[in-house]
């Protein structure tokens, strides 16, 4: 009764908010936060004006039609068949109308395309399903994962305000600076759109794309992946986080403080129980995605982990898969997404959870081999 | 020619063979006709069955009745199968039913390449199909297959979709070479090109555009399998490759693809317009230039939908003009369907609602074509709802109602029983409300910025989805009508007139209802 009450209540929303355009956002394009997107929003909305005019036109033409010459008693229906020059001038005008739209749009497309260095350059990576940011000046770089937890995608919790287009790390970027983005991808395509910024550039292993924005206000924008790439492609949302320049600068030294911080952890003495916990959080954040929850995986493309061979007891072998990835599978490198910590971590867990540690070798691993994994390729 | 008339006119008695040898021995055209209409009837339900768990799936936030694996399987097959299995077939049909009987020839031109075309295309479906059994399951990665995710990142039945869409090639070069062959020879005497029906001149046209793109498709397909199989690296970055060259070879066939499935309807609408306005059709010379110069031009825009990929601005700009003169013979054709009602006398039997509708939302889809090309606009249009809203406004109450309306023109002619026209009016108003309530709100939640092939959503996009998910459903069981009312014509019904419609003007029409096994076995003249 609920279910049909809902659908009711929705479909009466329909119908009286059209008209009344409850919020304008809803139904329309963002006219966005700077100067391009707003340029881009004014263009959209000259050509959207032109077709319904030209629309309400042919409809309402067609509704005379219909009603002025629906076949009558001993009607003769004309016979003519042609009129050139009445042709001619449609023909001409529709040439004339598309002019009026194509010399904006030539403006504007010049004005997207500017490609000029930024103050800012930051490079994005598409990875499967994870976005990976690199800020080429300051040498910082980290991984954007969806923060929205599988309870909510399951319907078991109520869902945020965010569902869906919130991340666990934004990117994080200073106002009135001219950002410039590089962008590319790791394994398929993908496309990085936020609306707000009217931007959207397909992210092509192999290429590398630009695309600028500044940002005159502070504030949080949100978008998504927008080419399909893969079964989570709904799932790896774009967040970008503007504030002033002195907290730009801020952020940039914290995450520098916080990279020091994280090799010294690699000295560190580990417990198991420490690993096994930081592992599973990595787990959930980076491997339930192919590998599931339970580490069945789905196979044949993502294999099991749980009673698997190679976790069992090989643990050098799962060492080098997690630094280098699988050639030719969607297994990809996690040397550089994540530190030697959370490797170790994670591989300790998989090697710990679903029964593995009673039927495999039961050895842990320490950041320590992961870093010595790293100097020995060098 | 004549000789081959003489010698049939002895057994001008003979009728089909008995029992299912009929359907698979098959050469005669309307055997044919009917068997392609069939089949497409059927994969319209498997793909809008297809379609039904999309929208289930979408019908609230949150993960619903499938995973996201599957969902991306459902949206790959929804899609080739309604573009390779629905509306192409259906327009096959038509033409195999219907261009014979307009042009006054006796058969097509090639009947047993025409029995062997339709034959492989439910093998190339039972193999598509079949890939949801296998380990790893369907095809899964959009009914564009953008590689590398189509190539190095596809699940292992990738290659039996390869082999399915080669047949399908195959399948639709030889119905083209056919339908060509058949114009070009089989006229009959008088019909010079100039007098041909519109129907007829769409299909030739279209006809040729297939035999231009359906190589270029095969050779995509052809690249990918040497990629996956043989080390090649035509689209692998990592091995030289070029990742953006699948998208230009497959958009260079996927342009003219998109104008075979709306040209033929274009010819449907003008019949039935000319036929219910009682009039003749209005500007029969511009139209045929209009539907040439479309048919050209749709080989010099297929980066339109590429204006994301990087391309330089050049070229952005170039195709961002060469996609807008197309609205220019297109807008000659939707003003020449107005002005043939312009002073008419209209009646609105079924088939002339389906070709109202048809004109008034595929200029909706049209417009909303002209503001995709717009490519600075399309940066924030691009893969959103946006899109998926056009492309089925030009496709659902375009090409399917293009269809659906030919259907029930010509099906008097084809049952010799009128269908009930009470069902088959509830069945239109039925369709046009529930397609505009399914695919309208698509354009807002594109706007407000919801991408396509997702499988679940944020919030704000909830209430219109609920919606679209509703008129989806009730345009899904609408369809079951439709079946319905075929049947009913097969089986009952009013007997029909030789000429059927009051103003009905052509050749089919001047042959018996229902059509006999053979028809203009003696070429009649045209004046």
């Amino acid at each position: 009764m609920m279910f049909i009450k809902r659908i009711f209540a929705a479909l009466i929303a329909c119908c009286v908010s059209l008209p009344l355009f409850a919020g304008w956002g809803d139904v329309n394009m963002t006219p966005g936060v700077n100067a391009l997107s707003r340029e881009i929003f004014d263009l959209h909305m000259t050509i959207f004006w032109i077709c319904v005019v030209i629309g309400a036109l042919v409809l309402g033409f067609m509704v005379y039609l219909i009603v002025a010459f629906r076949k009558k008693e001993g009607d003769k229906p004309a016979q003519f068949d042609d009129h050139p020059v009445l042709e001619m001038t449609w023909t001409v005008l529709f040439a004339v109308i598309l002019a009026v739209m194509a010399i904006p749009a030539t403006f504007t497309m010049i004005r997207a395309y500017d490609d000029a260095e930024g103050d800012i350059n930051i490079l994005i990576t598409g990875h499967q399903w994870k976005w990976q940011y690199e800020y080429l000046e300051d040498e910082v770089s980290f991984f954007s994962n969806l923060a929205t937890d599988l309870d909510q995608r399951n319907n078991i919790a109520p869902k945020s305000d965010n569902y869906l287009l919130e991340v666990d790390e934004p990117l994080v970027i200073p106002t009135n600076k001219r950002i410039r983005f590089l962008i590319t991808a790791n394994d398929v395509i993908h496309s990085w759109w936020v609306p707000d910024f009217a931007v959207k550039q397909d992210a092509i292993p192999g290429f590398i794309n630009t695309a600028w924005t500044q940002v005159d206000e502070e504030g949080i924008f949100r978008g998504q992946c927008t080419e399909l790439c893969g079964q989570y492609h709904g799932y790896m949302p774009v967040v970008v986080k503007a504030v002033s320049p002195e907290d730009y600068d801020v952020w940039v030294n914290e995450k520098k403080e916080a990279k020091i911080q994280q090799a010294l952890l690699t000295e560190k003495l580990w417990s198991t129980e420490e690993l096994y916990e930081i592992g599973e959080g990595v787990y959930q954040t980076n491997c339930v995605a192919c590998h599931q929850v339970n580490g069945e995986g789905l196979p044949p493309v993502f294999p099991a982990l749980a009673g698997s061979d190679l976790v069992l007891n090989d643990k050098a072998k799962q060492i080098e898969i997690l630094m280098e990835g699988v050639q030719g599978a969607a297994m990809q490198s996690y040397a550089e997404q994540l530190s030697e910590v959370d490797i170790a971590a994670v591989i300790t867990y998989t090697r710990k959870a679903w029964g593995n540690d009673a039927s495999g070798d039961g050895e842990i691993v320490i950041p320590k081999e992961i870093l010595d994994y790293k100097n020995n390729k060098l | 020619m004549s000789a081959v008339i003489d010698s049939h006119s002895d057994d001008h008695h003979h009728g089909p063979a008995k029992g299912i040898t009929r359907w698979l021995y098959t050469t005669n055209h309307k055997d044919i006709g009917t068997l392609y209409l069939w089949f497409s009837f059927l994969m319209l339900f498997l793909g809008g069955a297809m379609a039904m768990v999309i929208r289930a799936e979408l019908f609230e936030p949150g993960s619903q009745i499938v995973s996201p694996e599957f969902y991306n399987q459902m949206l790959t097959n929804h899609g080739l199968i309604m573009v390779f299995g629905a509306v192409m077939p259906a327009f096959v049909g038509l033409a195999n039913w219907i261009i014979p009987m307009q042009i006054g020839a006796p058969d097509m031109a090639l009947p047993r390449m025409n029995n062997l075309s339709f034959w492989i295309l439910p093998v190339a479906f039972g193999i598509l199909i079949s890939t949801f059994f296998m380990e790893g399951g369907g095809p899964n990665f959009g009914w564009t297959f953008y590689a590398p995710l189509s190539t190095t990142y596809a699940p292992p039945t990738v290659t039996f979709f390869i082999f399915a869409v080669h047949i399908m090639g195959a399948s639709s070069i030889m119905g083209s070479i056919n339908i060509i062959t058949t114009i070009l020879n089989m006229r009959a005497p008088g019909m010079t090109f100039m007098k041909m029906p519109l129907f007829t001149w769409t299909w030739l046209i279209t006809a040729y555009l297939l035999i231009a793109v359906m190589p270029v498709l095969a050779g995509a397909v052809t690249m990918m399998l040497m990629d996956i199989h043989f080390g090649t690296s035509f689209f692998n970055a990592a091995g030289g490759g070029d990742p953006v060259l699948f998208q230009h070879i497959f958009w260079f066939f996927g342009h003219p693809e998109v104008y075979i499935m709306i040209l033929p309807a274009f010819g449907i609408v003008s019949h039935i317009i000319e036929t219910f306005s009682r009039k003749p059709i209005f500007g029969y010379t511009s139209m045929v230039y209009a539907i040439a110069s479309i048919a050209i031009l749709s080989f010099i825009v297929w980066a339109h939908h590429m204006f994301t990929v990087g391309m330089p601005i050049a070229g952005e700009l170039f195709f961002m003009y060469t996609t807008m003169l197309i609205a220019i013979p297109t807008g000659v054709k939707v003003f020449n369907w107005l002005s043939t009602m312009f002073k008419g006398s209209i009646s609105f039997e079924t088939p002339m609602l389906f070709s109202i509708a048809f004109v008034a939302l595929f200029t909706i889809g049209g417009l909303s074509g002209l503001m995709l090309a717009i490519a600075p606009a399309d940066f924030q249009y691009h893969d959103t709802y946006f899109v998926v809203a056009h492309f089925h406004y030009v496709l659902v109450p375009g090409a399917i109602f293009g269809i659906i309306a030919g259907v029930y023109y010509w099906l008097p002619k084809w049952t010799g029983n009128m269908y009930d026209e009470v069902l088959g009016k509830t069945h239109f108003w039925m369709s046009f409300i529930s397609v505009n309530i399914t695919f309208f709100p698509m354009h807002f939640v594109g706007l407000a910025g919801m991408p396509r092939r997702i499988p679940d959503y944020a919030l704000q996009f909830a209430d219109f989805n609920m919606v679209i998910s509703i008129g989806a459903f009730i345009f899904g069981l609408t369809q079951l009508l439709f079946l319905f009312v075929i049947l009913k014509s097969i089986f009952a019904g009013k007997q029909a007139t030789t000429e059927v419609w009051e103003g009905a003007k052509g050749l089919e029409w001047t042959v018996a209802s229902p059509a006999p096994y053979h028809t203009f076995e003696t070429p009649p003249e045209v004046k």
